[in-house]
């Protein structure tokens, strides 16, 4: 049962958001350097953690569909990536408005952390053509997972290099948030928070109608099986 | 850049914002849909349980992939 949580993590999600969105506009201070628009990163840059996140996440779920042959370790990864995927629309959305407003253009293309992202999301983009390109199950979830596992361990090589190259015009956060104050260090992990919450709880939205499309199937098969057998006993 | 003045700097961030629920909007309409759509072929296949027809179903889900 994937549902057996929803409302739960549901319920839980949209108030942390609620909490998030609150401090984000009425406890944050504004940033001195770039003004009220810095409120975009406490969208932005959840997203992106939470997707990339997730990325890896799709890969360790197919290591272990691999290792055990499970096809429900390779429902989770498949949806571990389709959700990264739609958050990473949201990364590049979000990006693209704080980059026009900060920057004044919507992309620059001599930014490593920008282009990188770019390039991991338009990797990923191609597992689903990949995936049902494929018609025997079987080997499409070998081949999906085979996909995730190298993808995902590109992932953090791709957030390594992007760390050691010498453009650092981006702003960075994960191991220079000494330099957040408070505050907004605070607000961030909320809204860190609230953004992986939303990530779990659409995850688990879409297992469980994908769970309950399969057991329809399932019902529909065993059915149809009966009213053969029986049309062909005479019953 | 300098700093963007607040009511040209809320633009930006409305849209940031708007664009981040809409997406998520977008994705729970389109899970409203197939969710709908569920709930229709589950009456249907109640409603065939109720009153058996001696013709077998058509096994739909034969030619469909594991995930789609």
């Amino acid at each position: 049962m994937y549902g057996k949580h929803l409302r739960a993590l549901s319920i839980c999600t949209a108030v942390t958001f609620a909490v998030a969105l609150g401090l984000v506009f009425f406890y944050a201070p504004i940033e001195a350097d770039q003004g009220f628009v810095q409120k975009i990163f406490y969208v932005h840059v959840p997203l992106a953690i939470v997707s990339l996140c997730g990325f890896v996440l799709g890969g360790v779920l197919a290591i272990v569909h691999l290792r055990t042959r499970d096809s429900r370790w390779d429902l989770r990864a498949y949806v571990a990536i389709h959700m990264s995927l739609i958050l990473g629309v949201g990364v590049l959305l979000t990006g693209s408005i704080w980059a026009k407003a900060s920057w004044g253009h919507w992309w620059v293309w001599d930014e490593p952390t920008l282009v990188s992202f770019l390039i991991v999301f338009l990797l990923y983009a191609t597992y689903q053509p990949l995936r049902f390109s494929i018609e025997d199950p079987e080997r499409q979830a070998r081949y999906a997972s085979v996909f995730a596992i190298t993808a995902g361990a590109f992932v953090p090589l791709n957030f390594a290099a992007v760390r050691m190259s010498t453009g650092y015009v981006h702003p960075r956060v994960l191991g220079d948030t000494s330099n957040l104050p408070g505050p907004m260090a605070l607000t961030f992990v909320v809204a860190l928070g609230a953004v992986a919450l939303l990530y779990a709880t659409l995850c688990t939205y879409e297992m469980t109608a994908k769970h309950t499309r399969f057991q329809l199937r399932a019902l529909r098969r065993a059915r149809s099986g009966e009213l053969s057998r029986a049309g062909r006993f005479g019953f | 850049m300098p700093a963007l003045p607040l009511h040209e700097a809320g633009k930006y961030v409305a849209a940031a914002y708007i664009v981040v629920f809409a997406l998520v909007l977008i994705y729970v309409t389109i899970m409203a849909i197939r969710l709908s759509r569920i709930e229709r072929q589950l009456s249907d296949l109640l409603e065939q349980s109720v009153e058996p027809s001696p013709e077998p179903l058509e096994d739909l889900g034969a030619q469909e992939s594991t995930l789609v």
